[in-house]
């Protein structure tokens, strides 16, 4: 009982909750002040300017950084992502099917690969796979070898993104379709399939940013000069120029490209939360 | 009355330890209406269930226009064809728009051309008067209209028997007389029906006979006027009087006998 009282009594002393409200905000805003000030003296500008932006030096990398560099880089990661797509596909219905070993293989093989870094599978990939079975030649050199290497990193994550958009589709879905004659097979590829690529739409377009970032590990399989993408052509002209212009020049066209998919993702998810509302 | 379009002889389904069907036997003839009535949990959505096997029952048999349903070599695929079902949720196909609705099923299941699919899903949307929404995808239409694209869809197929799994429960009340409506006249034209609902005008006015289901089992079974107009047995007279008349209805406990979880 006495509490309440308490509580309903006019506060006597002590700031009001406006009144810490202005003086939190008050703070905040003088460290960042305070730090940007900090930075521009301290910077040494012009030292800046000559290793990271040097006009004539990124004007000589192009055209190649996107004739050639981008273009490696798109297409190391959409292998990447097709052969991912397909294989993530039928490592979820292996999850999802009424055969243990299937679900127990599929289980395996994506905590293996989730649990590895990326660059291990490269150097799998690209160094221990013909080290292990001389003569083997993986088809398409190395464009084949980033597509395998990419496909497997992420086809383990696509095939749990897979998995929980099956699942996502209402039960009711399934039984409709069977009611109406559908086989399972015919249900799931014509009726629940669609419907969970649209749920997944989101998260498999924020799988091909990752992989568009991973596609740089191509570095460690020993490409040669017209193999190269973004970072591998980035570091090589930092080397020659002694310069680190390049390494920026390479790092904006990366954001060129994720950054409008990041923005088309939000736009995704946005409609999606509309739809459902 | 020739040989029953539907038949369940001895009928049992348990989930887990939860026994839903203690021994079912039922016949429907052909082009009869039967409405399954009971309080939830009663297993009267479980009954509807296993004459087309979307729920496995645990023993006993179900034939549908004489085949074995619950024949483990049967094709169920095939029999399905012949069986059209409603749901109380609809479940039409989110993706596809209303034509899409009726024409994939014809296309993919029974191998009908583009052609026919389209002429019969015109003639089917044209019965249950939504033509115009030819168009329209599910999510733009309203419960009453979603569940008619669903009887059409149903219909499309051509099938011999219907079942309704509560097909205005999930409806706002001002639009349940629309898919009544269609579904009377469904049963003028002679179709098979089977139909779990809690629509008692509808049960009176269109069924041949009502089954009153109660723990699993039917308590009742007979014409209309007689089970919800002087019903013999004290459940089915306590079940109508609080349907009826709810506001006039005591506080009760629970009793054990309410087997199943809701909506079954």
């Amino acid at each position: 009982m006495s509490d309440t009282d308490v509580r309903l009594q006019p506060r006597k002393k002590g700031l009001t909750r406006r009144q810490k409200r202005g003086i939190s905000r008050g703070v905040q805003y003088a460290v960042f002040a305070a730090a940007v000030i900090a930075f521009a003296v301290t910077a040494d500008w012009g030292r800046l300017r000559n290793q990271f932006a040097q006009a004539d030096i990124a004007r000589q990398m192009f055209p190649d950084v996107i004739t050639l560099a981008l273009k490696n880089t798109v297409l190391y990661t959409l292998s990447g992502f097709v052969v991912g797509l397909v294989l993530g596909m039928v490592i979820a219905l292996m999850r999802l099917s009424s055969v243990g070993p299937y679900r127990w293989l599929a289980g395996v093989y994506i905590e293996i690969f989730r649990g590895l870094p990326a660059l291990l599978i490269f150097i799998f990939v690209g160094v221990a796979v013909p080290l292990a079975f001389p003569g083997t030649e993986i088809p398409g050199g190395t464009y084949g070898k980033v597509a395998i290497a990419l496909g497997l990193v992420s086809a383990a994550y696509m095939a749990e993104t897979i998995r929980a958009g099956i699942q996502a589709v209402p039960k009711g879905q399934t039984e409709a379709a069977r009611s109406l004659g559908f086989s399972p097979a015919r249900a799931m590829v014509s009726i629940i399939v669609p419907q969970a690529f649209r749920i997944i739409l989101p998260p498999l377009t924020n799988e091909l940013v990752l992989l568009f970032k991973d596609s740089s590990l191509v570095l460690f399989l020993g490409v040669t000069l017209e193999e190269r993408e973004l970072s591998k052509f980035g570091r090589d002209l930092a080397s020659t120029t002694a310069n680190s212009t390049p390494i920026l020049v390479a790092g904006l066209c990366y954001l060129l490209v994720t950054i409008p998919l990041s923005f088309v993702v939000r736009r995704m998810e946005a409609k999606a939360r509309e739809a459902i509302r | 009355m020739s040989r029953p379009e539907i038949e369940v002889r001895g009928l049992h389904k348990s989930f887990g330890d939860n026994e839903v069907l203690r021994g079912i036997d039922l016949e429907i003839g052909q082009g009869e209406v039967v409405c399954v009535i009971g309080p939830s949990g009663s297993g009267k959505s479980t009954l509807l269930r296993c004459v087309n096997l979307l729920e496995e029952p645990t023993r006993g048999q179900v034939f549908v226009g004489g085949t074995e349903v619950t024949d483990p070599d049967v094709d169920i695929d095939a029999v399905r064809r012949r069986i059209g079902m409603v749901f109380q949720q609809f479940n039409l196909f989110p993706h596809l728009n209303v034509t899409e609705n009726l024409t994939l099923p014809q296309r993919r299941v029974l191998g009908r051309d583009k052609a026919t699919a389209a002429r019969v899903a015109a003639e089917n949307l044209a019965r249950v008067g939504l033509s115009e929404k030819a168009d329209a995808y599910p999510a733009s239409l309203s419960g009453g209209q979603q569940q008619r694209v669903a009887i059409a869809r149903a219909l499309a197929m051509g099938p011999e028997v219907m079942l309704f799994d509560e097909p205005t429960s999930a409806l706002d009340p001002e639009l349940v007389g629309d898919v009544l409506a269609v579904m009377r006249r469904l049963a003028e034209e002679g179709m098979t029906m089977m139909v779990v609902t809690h629509e008692m005008t509808f049960a009176r006015e269109v069924a041949d006979r009502v089954v009153f289901m109660d723990g699993g089992v039917i308590v009742e079974d007979g014409r209309p006027d007689r089970v919800i107009g002087d019903p013999r047995h004290e459940r089915t007279r306590h079940f109508l009087s609080r349907l009826l008349d709810p506001a006039m209805a005591e506080v009760e406990e629970e009793t054990s006998d309410q087997v199943g979880k809701s909506g079954t």
